[in-house]
């Protein structure tokens, strides 16, 4: 039972054929056999899970109105605020910390009565691509144990990957749902800026994290999405927009279609059976009669090293707030004030962090700023023109998620600048605030998923879900799921 | 492009982190790397171009000034490592 979509789970559910205890039930057991080999969960919430379970089996027996995800369960990235449970971000700084309120994305999922699991584990504050980074455990490809789920919401990808759960929700920053979701063959939307609320999404780059959901097929990725989605007046970046009933339309194919292929995404360091697989999928849109057109982003070259200074030098100002007073670690021993500050920080934030809030600060110093933070937001400008232009001559813009499938763990945590270019096809879309998706399009000879990423303008996820369906029902690469001894 | 020690640490102090001597060598080296990778945007021309902070072209989101309930003060200092009555506690700020 927990092989299948949450679409399928939701058609039993209202049937009757099964209760929202037992398939609640049905995932704790597959977290039970399966997490100990994948390390996807930091926490799991086993009597609060069952008893909202059993809540929602009361309220359809007596035939109260049920929300669209009623039973359904969900886990959720350790890096959403949940109230009176654990929210740490993979950080030892945040150990003990229990919110008081829960993120506008998990009051949406209580609303709709679904079930939440547990908490996922990430790379410390959603600052990494391989989940590595955690203070606490590193979780592993359900594909294949030697290997790393992707980042940062790595945790979330597997708990649906290893069918631990149907439904998941992440943070992208700077892929950080969407190259997870490659990596394990699942599928994973980033929305536009501003589409979901950041309320209680604990901050990593302001101006680029979003909230996005992931699935087993597009249509599951559809309905999280179009749950979480909509105004919230306590994120002013949050658009006033009507949210489209994007599962409504989803199986309706878009025609005509103009995808824009940009040569860009095909760069140097590209692996050859990814690149294979991606023009596999420019085939199959082509038969279903889609016209693909040369698109030009010539700035993405230098969208990582814009990144790594916008994303850093808002991550130092955000993480100044962990300061050994409100909230978080604060150390045993200091002489003064502002001692307490620097060595709580010092012993609470791991490798990763410090070398961000490092590079972050100095961007932002004085006689720096010009340089570094400055002249990154005006060729973050470029980036987004770029996108503005390509999307005025196609529906959406078509590549690789990621440049390879899954590394192997340890690999890469010895060289922060290699690790940063797995990220080379995704974070330019954070950078513009555009839409993306990555959807599977097949296995490497050795077995590992490959992702299909799909951009679209802001605001176009009804479009791009369409897109995305359109592939996913000619070739079902959607349906396979890994193996468990 | 190598940095200092020296600018490391002025960095360190800025940030309020305090590293180890093994964490300040091998800080040094790493963002010394980094800097020359980020440092092919000196070949963007740029002239003209006005930096973007934030994709979405919106301003000041206003909204009425009326009272609601905030974080009641228990909640708002479960967290904290030390409190006092209904305050968080630091050490002396001024010696």
């Amino acid at each position: 039972m927990v092989e299948r979509t949450a679409s399928e789970l939701a058609g039993l559910l209202a049937r009757g054929a099964v209760t929202a205890e037992a398939l609640t039930a049905s995932c704790l057991q597959a977290i039970r056999q399966r997490d100990a080999a994948v390390r996807a969960f930091v926490h799991v919430d086993e009597n609060g899970a069952l008893e909202q379970a059993r809540a929602v089996d009361a309220k359809r027996k007596r035939g109260a109105a049920l929300g669209p995800l009623a039973g359904l369960p969900v886990a959720v990235k350790d890096v959403l605020c949940t109230a009176g449970q654990p929210t740490t971000c993979a950080s030892k700084i945040l150990q003990n910390f229990v919110p008081p309120y829960d993120a506008h994305v998990v009051t949406k999922l209580k609303q709709a009565d679904a079930v939440i699991l547990g908490k996922t584990n990430l790379d410390e504050f959603a600052m990494g691509s391989s989940t590595e980074n955690s203070a606490y455990q590193v979780t592993r490809n359900p594909w294949d144990l030697e290997r790393i789920p992707g980042g940062s919401s790595g945790g979330s990808a597997v708990a649906v990957a290893a069918c631990e759960a149907p439904l998941a929700l992440g943070t992208d920053t700077g892929g950080s749902v969407r190259l997870p979701a490659s990596l394990c063959g699942i599928v994973g939307l980033k929305p536009t800026y501003g589409r979901v609320s950041r309320y209680g999404l604990i901050a990593y780059g302001s101006s680029l994290d979003q909230v996005g959901p992931f699935g087993h097929d597009v249509r599951d990725v559809a309905l999280l999405l179009e749950t979480i989605a909509g105004h919230d007046p306590r994120d002013s970046t949050c658009a006033d927009r009507p949210v489209p009933a994007y599962t409504q339309t989803l199986e309706e194919p878009v025609k005509p279609l103009t995808l824009g292929v940009a040569r860009e995404f095909f760069a140097a360091g590209l692996d050859g059976e990814v690149d294979m697989a991606v023009r596999a999928a420019l085939k199959v849109y082509e038969s279903l009669g889609a016209k693909l057109v040369d698109v030009s982003l010539p700035h993405t070259p230098y969208a990582i090293a814009t990144y790594y200074l916008v994303a850093t030098a808002e991550a130092s100002s955000n993480l100044a707030r962990y300061d050994g007073v409100h909230f978080g670690h604060r150390a045993a021993t200091f002489s003064n004030l502002i001692d307490m500050t620097c060595r709580s920080r010092g012993e609470g934030f791991g490798a990763e962090v410090k070398r961000r809030i490092m590079l972050g600060t100095y961007a932002l110093s004085s006689g720096y700023i010009d340089a570094y933070y400055l002249k990154a937001l005006k060729v973050r400008r470029l980036i987004k023109n770029d996108f503005d232009e390509a999307f005025s001559k196609c529906d959406a813009i078509i590549g690789p998620t990621a440049p390879t499938p899954a590394f192997k763990i340890g690999e890469k945590v010895e060289d922060p600048l290699a690790m940063y270019l797995s990220d080379i096809y995704t974070i330019s879309a954070n950078l513009a605030g555009i839409a993306a998706i990555s959807i599977p399009c097949g296995f490497s000879k050795s077995g590992l998923p490959i992702g299909l990423q799909i951009l679209a303008a802001p605001f176009a996820e009804e479009k791009l879900l369409r897109i995305a369906r359109m592939h996913e029902k000619e070739t079902g690469w959607h349906s396979h799921r890994p193996k468990f001894s | 492009m190598s940095l200092s020690q020296d600018q490391v640490r002025w960095v360190a102090h800025l940030a309020r982190l305090e590293l180890t001597d093994a964490e300040f060598d091998i800080m040094t080296r790493q963002l010394g790397a980094i800097l020359d990778y980020v440092n092919q945007l000196q070949q963007v021309n740029t002239d003209g171009i006005a930096p973007l902070a934030h994709p979405l072209d919106i301003q000041n989101v206003f909204r009425a000034d009326e009272p609601a309930p905030s974080l009641p003060v228990d909640a708002a200092l479960a967290n904290a490592p030390e409190r006092r009555d209904n305050f968080y506690s630091v050490p002396a700020v001024l010696e």
